[in-house]
């Protein structure tokens, strides 16, 4: 680079350019948090769902699956599980609590967690939250 | 070593590469659980591996950055570091906590591991890359700021480069942003948005600053260029990685729930985020062809230009790839993406990491640069690590084309598990390929052991076997 441009130029640029942009994202994330109320389906969160997210957490569901895309590429997407299962709450727990202990001889296998029929409903009731998220319409099919 | 307290760097640098062994050894792993389901089943699930796997990587990085500052610091200040037994006393916190954590992933089950640790005071755990027990990730804050105590204190008092400025502003940046992993809302929406402000604004954000310091540090130091020339490429290309990359965060904003105008958000300036990696690149060569003498450190030189490479292709190319939103909308969450985050990660970050320990590793065991017959292994490792790794990510990229077409593209979708016994054979490759990279850590671990004869400090007596 020419004597032209020189390094205090190119710290100008570093400083207004970052400030800038840290405040327009700024200025975004507070636009978002008035827009994302009406498409996060808020209104199905109840202490159900919030105890389905703590056992999602605390089995680390996401370092297999993914939800709304995010996550482990090992096991299928869940946010659209609700809905690929029929929308039915009764199949999730049923897949879950069925799962054998010692795995399937050569393939991949959720593991058995164990979890009570509270715990399963749970879960269940978190993921039919996660189906009904406004997601500009993903996953594009029903696969996920 | 101009000053003493450089000394501390050299465990941070072990640790980092014993750590990056038991990383690579977990990839391993979980590459063959991909196409033998149940090898290691129940007693180290996937998640198990996975875990380990990222969360290895992780800390070793940071092991490496925090060296690379005690390394770095004293030289550029002109000033011994403010407390060398502060820095001693953090690397074992951090080592142990570390090591506890890993520990506890691989012998409780992961919810036995959150009720231990209290999970339910102030859940954290369970979200990707987070996993961390809340007690650990407390612990990561306290060796943060007593290393960014120990690092600030140090260039307050001394030479204040551009170098060690943006250093510090990157180190600032990353354990800023890892507060908000103490943020967890029940509402996955808000949850996800988030999250990608530690994950998203650390790797296309901070850590691209603590990458571009180091890279010209190096530079400075191998190609003898003048610091002025340096520091003003520096400028650019940091202001660029962070126009592009702050607002970029916008391409993960796509199918969460978030507004759809981060669609274009997201995709035009994630769309730029590519051209302050094909700077560095520009910067690197240009730097190396216009140096002022010949280093005789010849591996730290391949390891910079490498890095420069590398993480343009993984970053800036691999990542433009699926960034656009209509593209994403295909590829979002797919083998298309571990693809980006294997080269990405290996070529910005993992390289970065090892060029400083290529160059102060020799400095730290009194000799300016390693004997030739070690270096020479040493670049061995280089291509076998990297050409390994491109495989890798053709590999992925093959499965995730593949994935795509099969499970979301076709008139006729399959379901998720059918379509990945279809892409087996890639998966088997990606493996195969996982080989040759550990092979080629197996050399460059060895290279450390290489007894050359006594070396002259001295860049003129050093015989041209690069």
């Amino acid at each position: 680079m020419s004597e032209v441009f020189t390094k205090s130029m190119a710290r100008n640029i570093y400083y207004g350019g970052s400030v800038f942009f840290i405040l327009l994202f700024l200025a975004l994330t507070f636009d978002t948090s008035s827009e994302v109320p009406k498409r996060d389906n808020h209104e199905a969160i109840t202490e159900q769902v919030a105890l389905g997210k703590k056992v999602w957490e605390e089995n680390d569901c996401i370092g297999c699956h993914t939800l709304l895309g995010e996550g482990a590429y090992f096991a299928p997407e869940l946010g659209n599980v609700y809905k690929r299962f029929g929308n039915s709450t009764d199949a999730i727990v049923g897949f879950i609590k069925s799962r054998p202990v010692e795995g399937i001889p050569g393939r991949r296998s959720m593991p058995q967690f164990n979890l009570s029929d509270e715990e399963l409903q749970a879960v269940a009731e978190f993921l039919k939250y996660t189906s009904e998220i406004d997601t500009s319409n993903w996953p594009p099919n029903i696969q996920g | 070593m101009k000053y003493q307290s450089q000394a501390v760097a050299k465990p941070y640098f072990i640790a980092a590469i014993g750590l990056f062994v038991g990383q690579i050894l977990f990839g391993l792993v979980m590459g063959l659980q991909y196409v033998m389901g149940d090898f290691l089943f129940p007693e180290i699930p996937f998640n198990v591996a996975r875990m380990v796997h990222t969360n290895l990587l992780i800390v070793w990085l940071l092991f490496g950055f925090m060296g690379a500052a005690y390394f770095l610091v004293p030289e550029e200040t002109e000033h011994e570091l403010h407390s060398p037994l502060l820095a001693k006393v953090l690397f074992w916190v951090f080592l142990v906590a570390g090591a506890l954590t890993v520990l506890g992933y691989l012998l409780v089950p992961y919810a036995r591991l959150a009720e231990l640790t209290m999970n339910d005071l102030l859940p954290t755990m369970g979200r990707e890359f987070l996993e961390q027990p809340t007690i650990t990730k407390i612990g990561i804050v306290v060796v943060a700021l007593g290393f960014l105590y120990n690092i600030g204190v140090t260039i307050l008092a001394g030479r204040k480069t551009v170098v060690s400025m943006v250093l510090l502003t990157g180190l600032v940046g990353l354990a800023v942003m890892f507060l908000f992993s103490f943020y967890n809302p029940i509402n996955v929406v808000d949850d996800k948005f988030y999250w990608w402000w530690v994950v998203h604004l650390w790797v296309e954000g901070v850590w691209e600053l603590i990458l571009a310091s180091i890279l010209a540090f190096v530079l400075i130091k191998v190609t003898g260029v003048d610091r002025e020339v340096i520091e003003k490429w520096m400028y650019v290309i940091i202001a660029m990685a962070l126009i592009s990359g702050i607002i970029g965060t916008g391409h993960h904003y796509y199918w969460i729930g978030a507004p759809e105008y981060w669609q274009w958000w997201g995709s035009i300036f994630s769309a730029l985020e590519p051209i302050p990696f094909f700077m560095m690149t520009v910067f690197a060569f240009n730097m190396v062809n216009r140096r002022r003498r010949e280093h005789p450190n010849k591996a730290a030189v391949l390891w910079a230009l490498g890095t420069a490479v590398m993480a343009f292709l993984g970053a800036g190319v691999w990542g433009f790839l699926h960034t656009l939103a209509p593209v994403n909308y295909y590829t979002h969450g797919s083998q298309i993406t571990a693809a980006h985050g294997h080269m990405a990660f290996y070529g910005a970050y993992v390289m970065i990491v090892l060029t400083i320990i290529s160059y102060a590793m020799p400095i730290l065991r009194g000799q300016e640069a390693a004997d030739p017959r070690a270096q020479v292994l040493e670049m061995w490792s280089f291509w076998l690590m990297t050409v390994s790794m491109v495989f890798i990510t053709l590999f992925l990229t093959g499965a995730g084309v593949l994935q795509v077409w099969l499970q979301r593209f076709t008139d006729n979708p399959q379901p998720f598990m059918v379509v990945q016994e279809k892409i087996e054979v890639f998966y088997w490759l990606r493996e195969a390929a996982g080989l040759v990279f550990l092979l080629g850590l197996i050399l460059y671990v060895a290279a450390f052991f290489v007894k050359g004869g006594e070396r002259v400090m001295a860049s003129n007596a050093v015989a041209d076997t690069a």
